[in-house]
């Protein structure tokens, strides 16, 4: 009963506490400009079942792809034992489902088992990629501090909570050979589950009976409080992309990534010179500023994408600039747009639901114009990006900003724009030679 | 109309305007778009001809814009002066929709991916190909008979354009063609949509590069010489100058060409 009660309290902090920083990511994508992303819902869905669940892009590399699965598969199924644990902890019955589903649930938690071994396997393996292979993408200088203590933490994190399962699972094995088990006695010599059967007798066979119940206590509770706390670690840590890669390859773009975005404003400025019936398509009185500065200048779904990355650097190793040596980094972009956006969320929470102007801004501050002029616009990072993350809208809307609002480009450009201006070409030749070659 | 051009006819080439053809009432099928390299960049002209041997020798009925064509704008946008761009934009625009042009060729994958996929936005709308899937059409058709001519049996490796490639997936046509030459097609590790860029796009070409260790077209083109291939085929006039420079920087001009697929079927054809 105490048990019971002490449950149901962790789980209501638990939840309250991931509902109000759930609630905070929410307000602070919102703060992005207004884009309709809610056309072609089939396509979207498609999109998503692929990219997202079917891991399509990830498959790039097949290596990682595969360990991945086997702790993203783990995850999902895990969410059912989880119920269960859950109905059991609010209830205080011991593994409440089993009498229900008999077979079936044997046979979930066997299957549980076995992808837990292989996320384990998995998990050992990332641990040694990161720290001991040190792959470049994984140990490039913007990952230095939180970033990879963020990625061994959950790594480690993953292996304590298998072990736990273990435990749990071990020991109660070895109780229900012994008929000593709280899970209702269906009057077979074990409870069938295909690891801890033969694990649980291997580690715990000889233990005494009150030293079992501990054993199995501390591996269901350890389980249920590393859940919780993952729950809310999330929202500080780029393995929200667990929650947000589903939404996120949702609204991905659908059209072709050479099309870039058309800025009506613009639109509004240019067209009545050649068209004098033109009807403008923005309001001037809510003029915005060209381009983007500053997080709320971005689209929320450029601030989704922030949060929703996975800092797993593809884009950056797949950056024709930053394999040659450049500052640009793609995943960087995305980096500093979701620091920025955290540090604009925080000054909102501190100053009663209002931003105060801080005398910052991503461009700038986070983000320099080395990097944003190093781009080659090549869409390298949009492909190899598994959740479909598009760090080149963010680089050319500070284009925009840096030329239209600022007038601040490299010099070469200048040259190019007047060039563009003058002659209807990037060079100093006459328009009026331009059909000169079918004469030469 | 004050803009009349009329046809150039060298030994060579016919080459008809958009305005000559309509003042005499006539409406070419297709436009062919030069784009700003096609007409000034000296290498450039060489591939604008090409594509004009292979349009004359199947006799289609184009016309070039000439002096009325502008830049796209591409490079404008690109580099963030939406301005500039949609002056460009609007005015060729108002250009082509005053010729009811319906079907354009493209010489450029910028031009190609702009008008195809930014000039609907500002009110032109144009069924839009680039000048490899013009040839593959062509040839699928039976309009154009091609063989390997020179290039019979040599080792051709294909370098995609970042925006015929990733940016518009046409990834077979230009690969479809080479093939149709009876040639080793090798392809780099990095390719099709995992193709590396040449260096030049996003107004690159335009200024010099961010500090690093190496300069992009340099990591390309040793990609491509490590193949040891006969000919680095393009599609693009800019990836054309960046591949032709990296392959100089590896002095490695003398065994390998760098060739526009359009040149590429003009010579082995002798058109
Ligand atoms: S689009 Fe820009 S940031 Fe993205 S890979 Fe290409 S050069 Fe790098
Ligand atoms: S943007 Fe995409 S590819 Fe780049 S680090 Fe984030 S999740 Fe990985």
């Amino acid at each position: 009963m105490i048990s019971c009660i002490i449950f149901c309290l962790l789980l209501i902090s638990a939840s309250t506490y991931f509902f109000i920083n759930a609630k905070k990511i929410k307000r602070n994508i919102l703060l992005g400009r207004k884009i309709k992303l809610n056309d072609n819902k089939n396509k979207r869905f498609k999109t998503m079942l692929l990219v997202a669940f079917g891991q399509q892009k990830m498959f790039a590399k097949p290596i990682p792809a595969i360990l991945h699965f086997f702790l993203y598969s783990a995850f999902i199924i895990t969410q059912i034992e989880l119920l269960e644990i859950i109905t059991d902890g609010i209830t205080g019955h011991h593994r409440i489902f089993r009498e229900a589903l008999g077979g079936i649930y044997t046979f979930a938690v066997s299957f549980i088992e076995i992808l837990s071994v292989l996320a384990f396997i998995g998990t050992i393996a990332f641990l040694a990629r990161r720290n001991l292979l040190k792959i470049p993408r994984l140990t490039m200088n913007e990952l230095n501090g939180w970033p990879k203590l963020d990625a061994n933490l959950i790594l480690i994190a993953e292996i304590v909570l298998i072990c736990f399962i273990f435990m749990m699972n071990g020991a109660d094995e070895v109780l229900y050979s012994r008929g000593l088990s709280h899970a209702t006695n269906l009057n077979e010599g074990s409870l069938g589950f295909s690891i801890s059967r033969h694990l649980g007798p291997m580690l715990y066979g000889n233990f005494p009976e009150g030293g079992l119940h501990v054993i199995e206590r501390i591996g269901w509770w350890g389980h249920i409080i590393m859940v919780f706390g993952f729950l809310n670690y999330l929202p500080f840590s780029k393995h929200l992309h667990i929650v947000l890669g589903f939404p996120n390859t949702y609204y991905s773009n659908l059209k072709q990534k050479g099309e870039f975005t058309t800025l009506d404003s613009v639109t509004d400025v240019v067209a009545p010179n050649f068209d004098p019936a033109y009807v403008a398509k923005t309001n001037p009185n809510n003029a915005q500023r060209f381009g983007v500065k500053d997080v709320q200048d971005l689209t929320w779904k450029n601030l989704l994408d922030a949060y929703s990355c996975t800092e797993c650097g593809r884009c950056t190793s797949a950056c024709p600039q930053n394999i040659t040596g450049k500052k640009l980094s793609p995943r960087k972009i995305m980096m500093d747009t979701r620091d920025r956006l955290t540090e604009v969320g925080n000054n909102i929470d501190a100053n009663n639901g209002t931003f105060v102007e801080d005398g910052k801004s991503l461009l700038g501050d986070y983000i320099t114009t080395e990097e944003i002029w190093a781009c080659n616009t090549c869409n390298a990072c949009v492909e190899a990006c598994p959740i479909n993350i598009n760090p080149l809208e963010i680089i050319v809307e500070m284009r925009r900003y840096l030329v239209m609002e600022e007038s601040q480009n490299p010099s070469e450009l200048t040259n190019m724009f007047s060039n563009l201006e003058n002659n209807g070409a990037p060079w100093q030749f006459s328009p009026a030679d331009r059909a000169n070659w079918a004469k030469e | 109309m004050d803009n009349q051009q009329s046809s150039i006819i060298n030994q060579q080439l016919k080459v008809p305007f958009m305005s000559e053809l309509i003042a005499k009432g006539e409406t070419p099928e297709i436009l062919f778009w030069v784009g700003c390299s096609g007409s000034f960049d000296d290498r450039a002209k060489k591939i604008t001809k090409a594509i004009v041997r292979i349009l004359n020798h199947v006799n289609i009925k184009f016309a070039i814009l000439g002096t009325e064509e502008g830049c796209t704008g591409d490079p404008a946008k690109r580099a963030g002066n939406e301005f500039l761009y949609q002056m460009q934009a609007m005015q060729n625009i108002s250009v082509m929709n005053g010729y009811n042009v319906k079907k354009i060729v493209t010489g450029c994958p910028h031009c190609f991916n702009t008008i195809k996929n930014e000039y609907p936005a500002l009110g032109g709308n144009y069924e839009v190909v680039h000048h490899t899937q013009l040839v593959q059409e062509l040839i699928n058709q039976g309009k154009l008979k091609v063989q390997g001519g020179e290039f019979k049996g040599k080792k051709i490796v294909f370098h995609d354009p970042c925006y015929l490639g990733r940016a518009n997936n046409v990834y077979e046509a230009p690969r479809e063609i080479i093939q149709k030459l009876d040639v080793e097609l090798a392809e780099m590790k990095r390719s099709k949509a995992n193709g590396l860029c040449c260096g030049a796009g996003g107004a690159q070409m335009f200024k010099e590069a961010e500090k690093g260790n190496k300069e992009v077209n340099v990591e390309r083109a040793e990609e491509a010489l490590a193949l040891n291939p006969d000919v680095i085929a393009v599609g693009c006039p800019f990836c054309n100058t960046m591949m032709t420079d990296g392959v100089k920087h590896f002095n490695k001009e003398e065994k390998t060409k760098v060739l526009d697929v359009a040149e590429l079927i003009a010579t082995a054809n002798d058109l």
